[in-house]
């Protein structure tokens, strides 16, 4: 169906147009249209057509303009053509067909204001508020975006009837995993309930007014990161906005004209809108334009229309639930009470038990649940998790045991960092206030486990240790099946494992890439390793995550297989051949855009540096994050250039063709530290020396090969030893 | 989105009706007016209260603002919602028409206040200049700290020297042509409006020329895009504000900063003993003179039988004589007639601006003599005495003795004076304020005023300003308005014709502030008077700032409150109203009020609902871009409602920035 084409229901009579909503979405086309123009012109007469404009943080220009025309915009100048273009396109006569392409012009005349306010520094946001989300944050939760963790977005604006039912529509929204873009008043109302929003809460408190473009400027980005849809082509962002982005618009409180005008152009994306005023037929459109004054309503009614159906469970627990929490901080202010993380003894363990061990659903408390322990307490913890199921595999207990982490992470008011035996747990005053136990957290780990990978659970038991000799215990028990397991993971190596797993899952945003899992290489996300993998083939065998037979290696060194290629081909909608999965240099992997680093090469260093989506500042290869990742994502191979799961580094497979870990030369401090132990072994097994992390050169030496060269010489990094890599 | 704590309240005006009781001629709810009209029954005299019934009912093409009268192809009416009969004849439609209406009548508001100012300017030059030997520096204070603003240098040097590079900045301001900001709007204004204006393209370069190019701009077959009409009115506007700048700096500084001062209002005032001359219209260079004049000619005018001479003031001259010399306010705009229907009154000595044509045909009922001094206002059939700064001295003595000799002229049985007159305390100049607070806290006085705000003892300020607007009986919206907002605690400041309502009405005295404010209100002044033993007088219930032209001491207030709480005016819990405009101005100054970041009620509707785009800039989208909106509502109750509402919403919204920036560890938020 052509885009034009899902409108055409909307208007039964083009003779009997909804003219009083028109109108006004007309008007405020008017001054938008002028407002934006005022503000470029008086923009051009204070700094010239010459000055260079831009959003801090992407690749990706001013994405509205790359997106629909393809412009690369980088100076004033260049705007006044570009909206001269969009108000030539306003029409006067009132049709919805005409609305929409104004819709299109209010797009352009906010991302010109915008970007103007940018370029003077007008209002510099603080936190919570963001203003434009830079490139790494649209990366960062593309992974949930594709996997339907996150099941839409919600752009909220204007301002609820009440504080209270402001709240009540985002922890709704928050519940069910939405992404939620806020703009004006809705914003203070949340802030006066406690709500928690801000990038940590995929909520985005953007800004006021025109400042709602900046839920644009995310959405049209994830077609050009993911979709690897080729800027200017309108036609296919807009359908892809459609597909991809399960967006809607909430407006709340009083309509006004600009506001009309621009939720005409997120009707021009795809995206209906719902509004709590009560409205006349004049001023609705069926299915696009729609009052719904019931605010109990008002989110189950924009989920139908945009087609979203929720799979998730209903959590029997006092508190939310959702990513929203994942990124929530639980300072030590705000702790209740807190378990293990060096202060007390700590595990958690996920071990397969026989169908005659296991009572399923049952959770146990072994000593007293918190209510019964003053505020400011720190016990000790066991997380012992049984599972039972038909098709369990002793490999999965590790991928499961992980899952306590996120699941765990999704509960407001709890808070779990780490694994094993260095778990540590802290359960907010909040959470605690709001009635909740331990015993949820077994009652939540149950329900998430079953939920989540039915096809392989069929019973699960939790047993939550809050007593020391218990605790003392089960930790011995736990201990010798995590020794048990690295004896295993040492034995998972590419060469002795029969099948590779493709994983497509970022098919849906990035239509044809190809991540091709193995032992030694985790995806490029970070989140999925070869076991998570086994696993979702498990649940679902004809979902993203696809056995490759591995066979004979055409280029054991450069990691080429013919059944990967054959593989590629298909997967890839035919613009794949070929695959190495050993180098970066020839035919590497695809990047599908939510990578956690990515690697470039360094030719006069003869290396290459690694980069991370939280390192914001430059590189030596003279793109930051965002400009890089805008070079190698949406499904294309790009030698030289790679995006990478962080972990990747620490695989013997890292990169073998082209010299291993030898060649890294350049590392943002963070990485370094975050990854320091594990590396030094490395370093220590490929006999490059302990202290080689300390010859890599980070910002702190420099970020331009010309800084840091003297810094690799100095320090006699092997690089300059290697065979030359171009 | 609606700009209120309660969200009942929407950017629509309520369904009162328009015009209140539009056959009955009894338009009036000022006591001294009322008596007045009594006392002329059967008489047979006309008054505006007639007037006003004869016109209705009015022209609602006119009233909408869909009337086109630009060229003389017209007028041109927008008669339908489609088609040719939308627009006019060459094709502009309702929004155009609307909105270049509008706009002329702020470019007539602003030319308004500019000729004011300009009269002041061209007296303090001829003062610098040796021309005119009967004014002076009376504040030496006012214009070193106007020159400071003004990036003047004050060190070593003459008074005279500095107010001359003062004037010639002022002079400057009004014809400039290069692409530089007004220096007596750029110069009070915080950082924040100053980058507003800027990057809006709305900051003025000249007075005179932004006027002018107004003029041109919405002349036929020039601008038609509503958007670009409507910041060419803001522009406008904005160097309204500008030229209000300047005749209240100047004015305080040949005439004094006002301070607390005592004095008495409405009609009782006028005195069968004494020679009794009105000065009326707006500017006090003439009217101080007649001051002057009057306290030397005490003898003369004994000569004639007169106990001495009694010089009250009508209107904004009377505020600016209120202000600074403690002259009783006889009336203001709406009963302007009402003081010659005395019989006590021997002459009204007009200027510039509000003076209805009436009052020469209401004069030859009796033996006042009216005359006009300035050469752009002439009534047919007054005496005119061209004034001038060179002779002022001289020409003011010439309009005593004019009256003197009127005097003998009186009809004892024609001398009906209402009894009506009320104790008040004016003359709260900013620099008299901060002086009150400082009492308080010396280092941060208007912390005093922020403070109680934020502490939630008042609820906020308020300007309430404005003329007199018949569609409803004369000052019962500004006294419903103010008695709604001081019983909620709100520190309400008043200038022109709404303080002359309030001053004619008891309001402005201490003695109002036990039987009308609230308790929040009440302990704030209280607390106030305790910390300022040496003010005898007691404070009032509200606050007189002055003329029309003194707004600009409101947007000083508003500036100076922003700066103490380190944010930009759109946030301040400030709001004004103009319960009954009428003039012009009162377009001009609510457009600049609006743009300086203030919710601004108005009571009478302007002619903008011909065009909803029109209305909804000036009431939502001019929040979005400015931080302030237009409150258009002719209840007066709901109009206080809402003024409260949107102090509430302020304040709401402030705290929990507040709150949110310390809970983050960051600066406050900068949006609104």
């Amino acid at each position: 169906m052509s885009m034009e084409q899902i409108y055409e229901e909307a208007i039964k009579d083009p003779n009997n147009q909804p003219k009083k909503l028109l109108r006004k979405a007309y008007d405020g086309t008017v001054i938008a249209m002028t407002y934006a123009e005022i503000l470029l012109n008086r923009a051009i007469k204070d700094y010239g057509e010459a000055q260079t404009i831009g959003y801090p943080d992407t690749a990706y220009y001013l994405p509205v303009i790359t997106c629909l025309s393809g412009e690369k915009v980088t100076k004033l100048g260049e705007l006044v053509p570009i909206l001269n273009r969009l108000r030539n396109q306003v029409r006067t006569e009132l049709t919805f067909e005409n609305a929409r392409l104004w819709g299109e012009s209010v797009l352009y005349a906010a991302e010109v204001i915008e970007t103007i306010h940018y370029l003077r520094g007008d209002e510099p946001k603080v936190k919570p508020w963001t203003g434009f989300l830079g490139d790494p944050v649209v990366r960062k939760h593309g992974i949930k975006m594709v996997d339907w963790t996150i099941p839409g977005v919600a752009v909220v604006l204007g301002r609820a009837k009440d504080s209270k039912a402001a709240k009540k529509i985002i922890d709704n929204l928050m519940g069910k995993g939405f992404m939620i873009f806020l703009c004006d008043e809705v914003i203070e109302q949340l802030l006066e309930e406690n709500v928690k929003i801000g990038e940590d809460y995929i909520a985005f408190p953007l800004g006021n007014f025109t400042q709602v473009i900046h839920a644009v400027n995310y959405a049209f980005r994830a077609g050009l990161a993911f979709g690897g849809i080729p800027a200017g082509e309108r036609e296919n962002h807009r359908d892809y906005q459609r597909r991809r982005v399960r967006a809607f618009v909430l407006h709340l409180g009083e309509l006004d004209d600009v506001k009309v005008a621009a939720e005409m152009g997120a009707i021009f994306m795809g995206f209906p809108v719902l509004t709590d005023q009560t409205l006349g037929e004049d001023m609705q459109i069926p299915d696009w334009y729609i009052s719904e004054p019931d605010y109990e309503k008002l989110v189950p009614l924009a989920l139908e229309v945009r087609g979203i159906k929720l799979t998730n469970i209903e959590l029997p627990i006092p508190v939310n639930f959702g990513p929203a929490f994942e990124g929530e901080t639980i300072r030590k202010g705000d702790t209740y009470v807190e378990f293990g993380g060096g202060r007390t003894t700590a595990f958690e363990l996920v071990q397969m038990v026989g169908p005659d061990n296991i009572e399923d659903g049952r959770v146990t408390v072994i000593g007293p649940d918190i209510d019964t322990v003053p505020e400011g307490s720190k016990l000790p913890l066991g997380i012992k998790v049984d599972i039972y199921g038909r098709k369990m595999q002793a490999d999965f207990e590790g991928v499961f045991e992980r899952r306590i982490h996120y699941f765990a992470n999704y509960g407001e008011g709890v808070w779990h960092v780490a694994q094993r035996d260095l778990c540590w747990v802290r359960i907010s005053k909040d959470a605690r206030a709001k009635g909740f136990l331990m015993k949820h957290f077994g009652e939540l780990l149950i329900a998430k486990l079953k939920e989540e990978f039915p096809a392989i659970i069929d019973r699960v038991e939790v047993t939550i240790m809050l007593d020391q000799a218990a605790v003392d215990e089960g930790i011995v028990l736990a201990r010798e099946r995590y020794k048990a397991r690295d004896d295993r993971m040492r034995s998972l190596t590419d060469e002795s494992v029969e099948d590779f797993y493709s994983c497509l899952l970022c098919q849906s945003f990035a239509p044809n890439h190809v991540c091709i899992v193995t032992p030694e290489r985790v995806g490029l996300c970070g989140a999925v390793s070869w076991l998570d993998a086994k696993a979702s083939h498990e649940i679902a065998p004809n979902g993203p995550n696809q056995p490759i037979p591995k066979g004979l290696a055409i280029d054991d060194l450069k990691g080429m297989w013919q059944s990967c290629n054959d593989y590629l081909y298909k997967a890839s909608n035919n613009t794949l051949e070929e695959v190495n999965l050993y180098t970066l240099m020839d035919r590497p992997m695809t990047s599908c855009g939510c990578f956690e680093a990515i690697m470039a090469i360094v030719p006069e260093a003869n290396g290459l540096m690694i980069t991370t989506r939280e390192h914001s500042g430059m590189t030596p290869c003279g793109m930051t994050f965002s400009t890089l990742a805008g070079t190698c994502g949406g499904g294309m191979q790009t030698p030289g250039f790679m995006g990478i799961g962080r972990s990747y580094i620490l695989s013997k497979k890292f990169i073998p063709a082209d010299g291993g870990i030898a060649r890294i030369i350049w590392m943002p401090k963070e990485l370094k530290e975050f990854i320091r132990e594990d590396f030094v072994q490395r370093s220590l097994d490929e006999g490059i020396g302990a202290d080689f992390i300390d010859k890599i050169a980070d910002e702190s030496i420099g970020t331009t090969a010309e800084e840091i060269l003297p810094f690799l010489e100095e320090n006699g990094h092997p690089c300059f030893g290697l065979d030359p890599l171009m | 989105m609606p700009r209120y704590r309660d969200l009942t309240h929407t950017a629509r005006p309520s369904d009162a009706p328009r015009v209140v009781d539009p056959k009955n001629p009894v338009r009036t709810s000022d006591p001294g007016a009322l008596q007045m009209l009594k006392m002329l029954e059967g008489k047979n005299i006309e008054t505006v209260f007639d007037r006003v019934v004869a016109q209705q009912p009015q022209c609602t093409f006119g009233y909408k603002g869909v009337c086109c009268r630009i060229c003389i192809a017209g007028p041109c009416r927008v008669k339908k919602e489609d088609g040719p009969g939308s627009r006019g004849i060459c094709g502009a439609s309702a929004y155009t028409i609307v909105s270049r209406n509008l706009v002329r009548l702020i470019a007539g508001g602003a030319a308004s206040h500019s000729e004011h100012a300009r009269h002041v300017l061209h007296t303090a030059h001829a003062l610098v200049e040796g021309h005119a030997p009967d004014y002076e520096i009376k504040s030496t204070a006012k214009l070193h700290k106007l020159a400071q603003r003004l990036g003047i240098s004050t060190l070593d040097r003459e008074d005279k020297e500095i107010l001359k590079d003062v004037v010639e900045l002022g002079y400057a301001d009004f014809g400039r042509y290069q692409d530089r900001p007004l220096a007596f709007l750029d110069s009070f204004m915080t950082q924040g409006r100053r980058n507003k204006f800027q990057h809006t393209n709305v900051m003025p370069k000249a007075i005179d020329g932004t006027v002018t190019e107004l003029i041109a701009q919405t002349a036929m077959g020039v601008d038609n895009d509503p958007v670009n009409i409507i910041f060419g009115g803001i522009k406008t506007a904005l160097a309204d504000l500008a030229g209000e700048y300047v005749g209240t700096t100047l004015s305080d500084v040949l005439f004094g900063i006002p301070e607390p001062i005592v004095s008495e209002a409405n009609l009782g005032v006028i005195d069968p003993k004494m020679v009794n001359i009105a000065v009326h219209g707006h500017n006090p260079v003439l009217s101080e003179m007649v001051v002057a004049a009057a306290r030397k000619m005490k003898a003369e005018a004994q000569k004639v039988g007169a106990e001495g001479i009694n010089v009250v003031g009508i209107c904004c001259t009377g505020n600016e004589l209120l202000m600074r010399e403690g002259v009783y306010l006889a009336t203001s705009s709406a009963s302007q007639e009402m003081a010659i229907m005395t019989g006590a009154l021997d002459a009204m000595v007009v200027d510039i601006q509000c003076i209805y044509p009436s009052v020469q045909t209401a004069a030859e009922c009796f033996h006042t003599k009216i005359i006009t001094t300035e050469g752009i206002m002439k009534t047919p059939g007054a005496q005119h005495l061209a004034f001038k700064p060179e002779t002022a001295m001289e020409d003011a003595q010439k309009l005593v003795t004019i009256a003197i000799e009127a005097y003998k002229q009186r009809d004892p049985n024609k001398i009906s004076i209402p009894n009506e007159r009320h104790k008040l305390v004016a003359g709260f100049s900013i620099e008299a304020l901060t002086d009150i607070f400082s009492k308080v806290c010396p280092e941060r006085p208007i912390s005093v005023l922020t403070d109680a705000i934020l502490s939630g003892q008042i609820k906020g300020v308020a300007l309430m300003a404005g003329c007199n607007n018949l569609k409803r009986s004369q000052d019962e919206s500004h006294i419903a308005i103010l008695k709604e907002l001081v019983k909620n605690d709100v520190f309400v400041i008043a200038t022109g014709c709404s303080a002359g309502a309030f001053a004619k009405f008891g309001l402005m005295s201490p003695l109002a502030v036990e039987a009308y404010a609230g308790e929040g209100l009440k302990s704030f002044l209280k607390m106030l008077e305790n910390a300022n033993p040496q003010l005898t007088t007691g404070l009032p219930l509200v606050f007189h700032v002055g003329s029309c032209v003194d707004n600009s001491r409101a947007s000083d207030l508003a500036v100076a409150m922003a700066d103490e709480l380190g944010v930009d005016i759109p946030k301040v819990p400030f709001v004004a109203s103009a319960p009954e405009a009428m003039h012009e101005k009162a377009v001009a100054i609510g457009t600049w009020c609006v743009t300086l970041g203030l919710p601004t009620h108005v009571g009478s509707l302007p002619p903008v609902e011909g065009s909803d785009l029109v209305y909804g800039i000036t009431t939502q989208i001019a929040h979005d871009v400015f931080g302030g909106n237009f409150i258009f509502e002719v209840d007066p109750l709901i109009g206080a409602q809402k003024l409260l509402n949107a102090l509430e919403y302020r304040t709401w919204k402030l705290n929990i920035h507040k709150k949110t920036a310390e809970k983050n560890e960051t600066p406050i938020a900068q949006g609104w």
